[in-house]
């Protein structure tokens, strides 16, 4: 897990499933074979409606056309992220596409759980609601250890929640190897 | 404090007397089942962190459903397919239930009843979010991922953090013309999409008791709609003879603790309860059907998982009998096994199969079809700007195929009505 993370906003709403995360057609890529594997990228977040894809403008496409990774690195959401089918490939997807953390309201429990069992991406959880102050393509810096954010392009910080149990999953780089450590398994 | 039967399940899995919610507790794992969509890559994960001859836990306990992408030309379903064959090959796996074969079964939370593999007092994972459904026979079942599913693969055990338990007793005698996704989607509206998170849903109340095992499964099934890791229905006689009439398997039913602590509890009267439709594009955006009478539709469809069973098929079938849908159909059977039903079984004289042709319906093939769109050529899918009324379980943007489609969710008596008009029907119209 970084300390530090930097990249630029992508905004979107409230109770994003992932149906809208990553498209159920687009599930029979192998997550492995790596021809297949970046079309994960290609397709993230490209189930958002037209007028939804990163607010305030809503008309910008996460993953850019022809292209397979997102200049966006850091997704701000609302409440519920993630809700909906239990895929994997959602918080897979985001990965592939560069996304390093997602800063919501609140997550869903089954990609909460994916996305720091996986190890994918830090799911950080805002105090504020930070949807209507931040702005696609907005400059961010995240200090993990800390908790703070800071839009470097207006300049303003914002306090996130502790990560609390899920630290150390994510230091460990994802649950086997926390199991590992814990010797829960070998 | 005293525990709630889901406590007290995770309790005698994690080999302990009691634990408390917000508890982080491993446990042992009685049931992985895995499908066509995330088996495959579950098996890469086992085998790139056990090893490429590793051994699953316990062949016994996993179960093998492929149901999403089954009759379709997708080059790269069908070879998800061959890797599910070649795995369960490769470690004789004795409940893998092929595609092509008469073991196939269709959609895996009805499946795993019908198979006998909802065993109360069990614990039970699968990789899907619905499989929450498998509760309704009182055992713990939720959906996890890849990786989860993978770590439970190689050693039988998982974490969980003990959820609070949120109870929802319904008391009355439930009218003709409801169905227990009417009784759901009303808790999903009264609860809303997160209402449930981090949490179990208990379902109690004799009106619940006087449901179908089939219709106790419309209400566990869609627990994750509120968010919910899981829900939950005691098991009583019509759950015993259910299980014993499918397996031999022995196991031990758990109960609530009268003096158990919920987090929230609910009581409503069924009998004063109306029909109600979750609006486009959320599973909590209720209406009364009533509201809603009169919006034009394009489709409607009656499958799936939550809305796809025999029972169903059979409340759709005695509106539709004699009558023709004005509206494209369909009509998906969730399992072979409902299939069968529904060509052997009559109404009137004749099969509820044939019912359901002469009212004008397309008959597709036992699977998930369209319920989550799925690949270009699944039955039923959407792909413009139709208005759909289903029996589904989910209606976010895109949910059935086109995201910009808007789907509306009902009951399969509301969904048959308003086949019939072309427009949102209360059932309550058409069924004199």
């Amino acid at each position: 897990m970084k300390d530090i993370l930097k990249g630029k906003a992508y905004v979107i709403g409230d109770s994003i499933d992932t149906d809208q995360i990553i498209p159920a057609a687009h599930l029979v890529f192998s997550m492995t074979i790596p021809e297949e594997r970046k079309q994960y990228g290609r397709y993230a977040l490209s189930g958002l409606p037209d007028g939804t894809q990163g607010l305030p403008k809503g008309d910008i496409p996460f993953t850019a056309a022809d292209e397979f990774e997102s200049e966006f690195t850091i997704i701000i959401a609302g409440s519920n992220f993630g809700c909906g089918s239990s895929r994997e490939h959602a918080p897979f997807a985001l990965m592939v596409a560069g996304a390093e953390a997602v800063v919501a309201e609140s997550y869903a429990r089954i990609f909460y759980r994916n996305a720091v069992d996986g190890g994918f991406l830090i799911p950080f959880e805002s105090r504020d609601r930070l949807i209507d102050v931040i702005r696609t393509g907005d400059l961010l810096m995240i200090d993990s250890k800390s908790g703070l954010l800071t839009n470097e392009t207006t300049g303003k910080d914002y306090l996130l929640n502790p990560l609390g149990d899920i630290a150390d999953i994510l230091r460990a780089g994802n649950v086997f190897e926390y199991a590992r450590q814990a010797g829960l398994m070998p | 404090m005293e525990q709630t039967i889901t406590q007290k399940i995770l309790a005698a899995h994690a080999g302990k007397d009691r634990v408390a919610p917000g508890e982080n507790i491993w446990v042992d794992v009685d049931i992985l089942m895995t499908h066509d969509v995330c088996g495959p890559p579950t098996i890469d994960i086992f085998k790139r962190e056990f090893g490429q001859d590793a051994q699953v836990w316990d062949k016994d306990k996993l179960v093998i459903l492929p149901d999403h992408y089954i009759f379709t030309e997708d080059p790269h379903a069908m070879r998800n397919i061959e890797i599910l064959r070649a795995f369960a090959a490769e470690h004789d796996l004795p409940h893998y239930f092929d595609v092509g074969t008469s073991r196939y079964k269709g959609v895996c939370h009805v499946a795993l009843a019908e198979e006998g593999f909802n065993r109360p007092g069990n614990v039970l994972f699968g990789t899907d979010s619905h499989t929450c459904t498998s509760g309704a026979f009182g055992l713990f079942s939720t959906g996890v991922g890849n990786t989860d599913a993978a770590l439970i693969m190689g050693t039988g055990k998982i974490w969980v953090k003990v959820p609070q338990t949120m109870r929802f007793v319904f008391e009355g005698a439930l009218p003709p013309y409801l169905m227990a996704k009417d009784i759901i989607l009303s808790v999903i509206g009264d609860i809303g999409l997160d209402g449930g998170t981090y949490r179990a849903l208990e379902f109690d109340g004799q009106a619940v008791f006087d449901l179908s095992m089939e219709e106790r499964m419309t209400l566990t099934n869609m627990a994750i709609e509120a968010g919910a890791k899981n829900g939950i229905i005691a098991a009583d006689d019509k759950t015993f003879e259910y299980v014993r009439s499918r397996t031999d398997a022995a196991f031990e039913p758990v109960y609530s603790d009268p003096d158990a602590a919920y987090y929230f509890e609910k009581i409503y009267d069924v009998s004063t309860m109306e029909p109600v439709i979750a609006k486009p594009h959320r599973p909590d955006n209720r209406a009364s059907v009533t509201e809603v009478a009169g919006t034009k539709l394009d489709r409607a469809y009656i499958g799936s998982c939550t809305g796809g069973k025999y029972g169903d098929f059979l409340a759709a079938a005695r509106v539709l009998e004699g009558n023709e849908v004005r509206v494209d159909t369909f009509v998906v059977p969730a399992s072979t096994e409902v299939s069968k039903q529904l060509r052997e079984n009559t109404l009137n004289g004749k099969t509820i199969w044939q019912v359901f042709l002469d009212a004008g319906c397309k008959m597709g093939h036992a699977s998930c079809g369209a319920c989550l769109g799925g690949p270009v050529d699944t039955f039923g899918r959407t792909h413009g700007t139709e208005v759909v009324i289903s029996t589904t379980n989910r209606n976010f943007p895109g949910r059935m195929g086109s995201k910009e489609a808007s789907v509306y969710l009902a009951s399969p008596l509301t969904v048959a009505a308003s086949a019939l008009h072309g427009v949102i029907t209360d059932p309550r119209e058409v069924m004199v």
